[in-house]
């Protein structure tokens, strides 16, 4: 789940008489699961709500390059190097579907890439704590991939057309980053007691980070309420997250790697896993900027942004020249 | 001046005798850049044979409000889907 | 030298010429101008990634039994074969893009060569790379192309980028005793036969990049042969040899 505490534009979902016959069309819309397309008229409340969702969501991507990225240098044989890299491409592949989804709303690439840039857009909190060991590569494609997909398989039902397509198209490649995730780690639980030693360091510091991947509680949330009768936001944080410890607590038992929760139990009455939350005090700060990484990830952003003008600037005004000889040659 | 490069819709044909696809877009300062981005963006998975790019806002598009006369005629042609016609089993694949 | 002494070399400078060149340019991954760019690097770099593997995987059979693993990861610097050219770091987007031309332009000819090569699994690798780097050598061409005749600072970079880089590129012609070795058994053509070519085809496309070769042909040397590497190739393996140094004989 890349996309946080989304707040919805507006005040919360309407009632039927409160809507403008135009909403009410709207409405029915969606919950005959006909797709929103860009020209179609929407709410700017709904647009509004999903610029901020997909930018959110396309912004993880590709601050979430970075954590995985420092690795590519030091990975530890030829083929993983190739796996970790083909890996971290596909998340700018992915952040570029997601930008380019977001276009379609009226909000250009540079634009939004700005908003990130200079701290009005956010990204997910997982992308501000750090990789430290090589395990910890393997526990980012099963734990931080995992618990993405958990949200995206059924966004890829999502009202809007672009978001929709984007999201299956993702979902595709994104099977590919768990698996060679969860055979990374296996790798690690399975080989030298050092190598142990790492796979269990990388689940202590990343487990609930990735529990706090689904956001606080929002069962109550007027904001959730809205998105979900937008259908931009299929299920609440708390189903998905407790799904995600549902489907991890065996994988890690495989692994023969505890997880960091004393309380974790099988629940048979729930037919669940019992968990601790994670400190949510903690998130909130990540979310302010005083996680681990916050600084440095933005700072790098920055500077591969800024860094990058001149060659922006240079091929563009070769293709404009380029252009005018042509045209003038003619 | 906006010095943001164009943005491009891909359209790709995966495999031979199949019609080009709209697959996505993407940007480029240049048409022979954005054919090359296509190729390193859409095909990282060897998913083409062949690409075609047209800058974004060139294509014109029919409004929602078109939506009735444009393709309400079709729409009623049923026959011309293959899954109209009820094919025994007995015949086999079709 | 014998014939096989030679072969070794051989492979192993085709091989560590794409190992350390793929490593450099996966540093890219995450910090390109603009994203379609990071994802063409990153293609870039896998592909040289496995090329590497076909190389040194074959290099490793020769020398013993040994994986393209041991041999990209526990060897010491002297023992390394690429090209200065490849090894030196990145610097701007300019200079990797220059260099990446540089190279790609010397490694199409070379490789369009070895295609016809009398050693059969040398053709075939060189024909499967060979369709790669004909993409790479289009794109890095290209870029180069559209940065030197973009706006002023571009050109300027990417002159900095040539006259930079131009004292490294002599070394891919030079040609020694395990290149008349290979030469003489039809492996690989006498890499100083192919200069002419390529000042062909890099002329065309500086030309058109509004650049200027730099008339000096002094060119530093010492990485094919493993006899005076750049200060910046220890760093590199320093890195990329981590894991393995650190924790011989775990399996990854």
């Amino acid at each position: 789940m890349y996309a946080q505490m989304v707040k919805s534009a507006g005040t919360g979902v309407k009632s039927r008489e409160e809507m403008t016959e135009q909403e009410r069309a709207f409405q029915d819309k969606i919950d005959a699961d006909i797709k929103i397309e860009p020209k179609d008229w929407m709410p700017d409340d709904y647009r509004a709500t999903l610029i901020r969702q997909i930018g959110q969501h396309a912004h993880s991507e590709i601050v979430g390059q970075l954590p995985e990225g420092n690795w590519i240098t030091r990975a530890p044989t030829l083929e993983r190097k190739a796996i970790l890299l083909a890996k971290v491409q596909d998340e700018a592949g992915h952040g570029l579907y997601l930008y380019c989804a977001a276009e379609t709303l009226g909000v250009s690439r540079d634009e939004i890439t700005e908003m990130l840039l200079d701290g009005r857009m956010k990204y997910s909190s997982i992308f501000n704590y750090p990789t430290l060991n090589w395990a910890d590569i393997g526990a980012v494609g099963w734990l931080v991939d995992g618990a993405a997909i958990m949200n995206q398989v059924p966004l890829q039902r999502t009202s809007f057309g672009p978001y929709s397509r984007a999201m299956i198209r993702i979902c595709k490649e994104e099977s590919f980053h768990q698996r060679q995730g969860y055979d990374a780690i296996r790798k690690m639980a399975e080989g030298t007691p050092e190598q142990r030693k790492m796979a269990q360091d990388a689940m202590n510091r990343l487990w609930y980070p990735s529990l706090m991947m689904f956001g606080p509680s929002d069962k109550e949330s007027v904001h959730s309420a809205q998105s979900m009768a937008w259908k931009i936001k299929i299920n609440t944080n708390d189903e998905l997250r407790q799904k995600f410890v549902d489907q991890t607590v065996p994988q890690a038992e495989y692994l023969g790697l505890s997880i960091p929760d004393p309380d974790l139990k099988w629940n048979e009455e729930r037919g669940h896993y019992d968990y601790t939350d994670p400190d949510w005090s903690e998130f909130f700060d990540v979310i302010k900027g005083n996680g681990p990484c916050n600084v440095d990830r933005l700072a790098a952003r920055n500077k591969a942004w800024d860094d990058g003008g001149w060659v922006r600037d240079g091929l563009l005004a070769h293709a404009r020249k380029k252009r005018t000889r042509n045209l003038a040659a003619e | 001046m906006n010095n943001e490069w164009p943005l491009w819709e891909i359209f790709i044909r995966g495999q031979h005798g199949m019609s080009h696809r709209h697959v996505g877009s993407l940007h480029a300062p240049d048409a022979e850049m954005a054919i090359k981005n296509a190729r390193d963006v859409y095909t990282r998975r060897n998913e083409g044979v062949s690409i075609w790019v047209v800058e974004a806002n060139n294509i014109s598009a029919s409004s929602p409000s078109d939506k009735g006369p444009l393709y309400e005629p079709s729409e009623s042609k049923v026959y011309r889907h293959p899954t109209f016609f009820d094919i025994p089993d007995e015949v086999g694949a079709m | 030298m014998t014939r096989d002494e030679a072969f070794l070399q051989f492979l192993l400078r085709m091989g560590d010429n794409s190992l350390i060149l793929g490593h450099r340019v996966s540093e890219w991954c995450g910090h390109a101008p603009v994203l379609e760019e990071d994802i063409a690097l990153a293609n870039t770099a896998l592909d040289l990634i496995g090329q590497t593997q076909m190389w040194l995987g074959f290099a490793g059979e020769i020398d013993g039994g040994k994986s393209a693993d041991d041999l990209a990861f526990l060897r010491d610097a002297w023992d390394f074969r690429n090209v200065l050219l490849v090894e030196v770091p990145n610097g701007d987007f300019g200079r990797t893009l220059m260099r990446q031309f540089l190279f790609d332009a010397w490694h199409s000819i070379m490789l369009g060569r070895l295609m016809k090569s009398s050693d059969e699994r040398v053709a075939a690798i060189a024909a499967k790379a060979s369709k790669e780097v004909t993409y790479h050598l289009e794109r890095s061409g290209d870029t180069v192309v559209g940065l030197g005749d973009g706006t002023e600072e571009s050109h300027a970079r990417m002159q900095d980028a040539l006259n930079y880089l131009w004292p490294y590129v002599g070394e891919m012609f030079a040609s020694d005793d395990v290149d008349a070795e290979i030469a003489k058994a039809g492996i690989a053509p006498n890499p100083a036969d192919l200069r002419a070519e390529y000042d062909e085809l890099i002329g065309r496309v500086l030309t058109e990049a509004t650049l200027i070769i730099p008339e000096s042909r002094f060119a530093h040397k010492g990485g094919r042969d493993g006899w005076m590497h750049t200060e910046h190739l220890g760093h590199l393996l320093t890195q990329m040899q981590w894991l393995q140094r650190a924790y011989p004989g775990a399996t990854w």
